[in-house]
């Protein structure tokens, strides 16, 4: 991690401690907690198309497999939530392996209808064959370590936005390493990747798994806090949401992801009142940002801090 | 779509079954080959996969149930106007979110189109709820029967105006000085401009044009399937299968890709069950895009041409 980001980190950490300390209410951790299972999801997906430049319109697909997989490993296999998590996560990896081989040879177009009837089909086989169907399951354990169960609010405050951290702080490190410069350079040109001696398919499918396999820790964490699941949240129109939240944070930004999660998960909330214009509030804030924020709001702010820091150093 | 069910115990025979499911796998077959036209009119225009092209069916649809059961106007009345509407669409969506953008990369296309799509979905929830509409079918009377089997009319309404539409757009594309310039901005729009086409404007075109063509599938189909608001991705999912299935561009491929995905979709809810008819056209489209991506009816020759 360079200086900054170490700071940015920090900062962050310090925030997410303080946030369920000063709030009473549990509305605010609610949302909070949704907010990170999200930036769970999005951070996977910025790093893969901001960074390896692939698209992905399945991430709910890796999302319901976690979900899906540890819920029905703990409750009707009796394992403990924090083992079944790791078992989601191997399945939702494999998944991204058996379609990534195929699929990352596609480009543009091709590669993001391929993923998105990759999440039709998941989204089908658990209405078709999960537990209780089109109506979903309920009953699924409360996270637990060593005897000790999570069921408060501000319990799963800190276990989701601990486990965002821990995820961002992987994340940069691997970004800061040889493979993140691999990763930029191939999204710059591949060819010249290629030249270089650099396996891009391998390195394709490798960012792949990884947005996966971070789809499918949001699902499990997301199955155990909320003890129910049913396949309506894990349909075309959440993949859509996280590509959203990815855009809207800056995609080539891992903090934007973030951020993006944060505002588009609080967005309906304020939008209470327009109910019935949720779908078309969204899909004009994703039109408005790709034609006129291309970058994504956290790089435009982190370019105007850096001119303003610019500009003051100047006057001295 | 909902395939009409069949009592068993008034057919007896096989054949009478197998009828049953080719007729209505032929008719939304035809709906599925006219968006897969549509994908290919933008493409071949512009190199882009319009992703909306889904929700231009259900605009046709909602469009025309507006028009004729709403504000009860005349039937052919009615269909000028929706097509008309369908083609303001087309146009603004291709003016407010195609042409603004300056040099775009491919990523960036796919996800304005997405991001159309979810706008016009809004709008169409907005205003006509969630809930399914339907409108007479076309013409009245007795269904026809073949061994058995029953073929109401608007089915052969659905299939007789693919076929006319497929007809009438490959006259355009030959025969009219419009149709051969959008046809030469595919091949080479330097050129293209150096003779004195506007580019931009076939670019416009091609985007009202397409609508036209999905809001024909909608207005035909509606009588039979119903229309609501959500309809589109899986229209377009399916649309685009029919369209690369045949190689993308080729609109006779784009044709029989339909059909086949159709009749494939109604056997499979007929035969084995009928919730994983949607994953049938899923498991066609990544397959094909896997092992044929350049179509399964195009030539070894054509397919090294072909970029991925």
């Amino acid at each position: 991690m360079k200086r900054d980001e170490s700071i940015a980190f920090i900062f962050f950490v310090l925030l997410m401690v303080i946030v369920p300390l000063i709030s009473e209410s549990t509305y605010i951790l609610t949302v909070g907690i949704f907010a990170g299972i999200n930036a769970l999801v999005a951070i996977g997906l910025c790093i893969l198309m901001g960074y390896a430049g692939q698209v992905s319109l399945g991430q709910a697909g890796f999302y319901g497999i976690g979900a899906y997989v540890s819920s029905v490993l703990s409750l009707y296999a009796g394992i403990p939530p924090v083992l079944s998590i790791v078992c989601a996560m191997i399945v939702a990896a494999l998944a991204a392996v058996v379609l990534a081989v195929p699929a990352l040879r596609l480009k543009g177009h091709y590669l993001a209808v391929a993923t998105l009837g990759f999440g039709e089909i998941i989204y089908i086989i658990l209405n078709e064959w999960g537990p209780g169907g089109p109506s979903g399951f309920g009953d699924i354990p409360h996270f637990g370590i060593m005897g000790y169960t999570i069921d408060s609010t501000s319990g799963y405050f800190y276990l989701i936005w601990a486990s965002v951290a821990a995820v961002m702080f992987f994340s940069l490190n691997l970004l800061g390493s040889g493979s993140g410069r691999a990763l930029r350079a191939m999204h710059d040109s591949e060819t010249a990747c290629n030249a270089m001696g650099l396996n891009v398919v391998v390195l394709k499918i490798k960012v792949f798994v990884l947005s996966a396999v971070y789809a499918s820790l949001a699902g499990s964490l997301y199955a155990h806090y909320v003890t129910f699941v049913s396949p309506s949240s894990f349909s075309l129109f959440y993949s859509i949401l996280v590509l959203t939240m990815v855009i809207v944070g800056g995609i080539r930004n891992v903090w934007g992801a973030i951020f993006g999660a944060v505002v588009i998960t609080v967005l309906p909330e304020l939008l209470r009142k327009f109910e019935e214009l949720d779908v078309l509030v969204y899909g004009l804030i994703l039109t408005m940002s790709l034609m006129f924020f291309r970058k994504g709001i956290v790089p435009i702010l982190i370019d105007t801090i850096k001119r303003a820091r610019g500009s003051a150093v100047a006057k001295h | 779509m909902p395939i009409p069910s069949i009592p068993f115990k008034t057919y007896h025979t096989l054949l009478t079954v197998f009828l049953q499911f080719l007729f209505s796998g032929l008719t939304v077959g035809a709906v599925y080959a006219l968006v897969g036209v549509g994908f290919n009119i933008t493409y071949n225009a512009t190199s882009i996969i319009n992703l909306a092209q889904g929700e231009f069916v259900v605009i046709g649809g909602l469009m025309m149930w507006f028009f004729s059961e709403s504000l009860h106007l005349p039937f052919l009345v009615s269909v000028v106007c929706t097509l008309i509407s369908a083609g303001i669409v087309g146009l603004l969506m291709e003016r407010l979110t195609i042409r603004p953008l300056k040099n775009p990369d491919l990523l960036l296309m796919i996800m304005i189109t997405i991001a159309v799509s979810i706008v016009l979905r809004g709008i169409l929830m907005f205003i006509f709820g969630k809930e399914p509409y339907v409108y007479p079918a076309f013409t009245e009377g007795e269904p026809l029967s073949v061994y058995g089997a029953i073929i109401q009319q608007q089915t052969l309404w659905v299939i007789g105006i693919t076929v006319l539409c497929i007809i009438g757009l490959f006259f355009f594309f030959k025969k009219t000085i419009i149709g051969k310039a959008m046809l030469a901005c595919a091949v080479n729009p330097a050129a293209a401009q150096l003779v004195g086409i506007n580019v931009s404007r076939m670019v416009m075109f091609s985007f009202v044009l397409s609508a036209i063509v999905g809001a024909i599938g909608g207005i035909a189909i509606t009588p039979i399937s119903l229309m609501e608001y959500d309809k589109g991705p899986m229209l377009a999912v399916k649309g685009f299968c029919a369209a690369i299935m045949g190689g993308l561009g080729s609109n006779r491929g784009a044709v029989i890709g339909g059909f086949l995905i159709g009749i494939l979709e109604s056997m499979t809810a007929g035969y084995l069950h009928s919730g994983l008819k949607d994953a049938v056209a899923l498991v066609i489209l990544l397959l094909i895009l896997f092992y044929r991506p350049s179509g399964i009816f195009v030539s070894k020759t054509m397919q090294q041409l072909r970029k991925f």
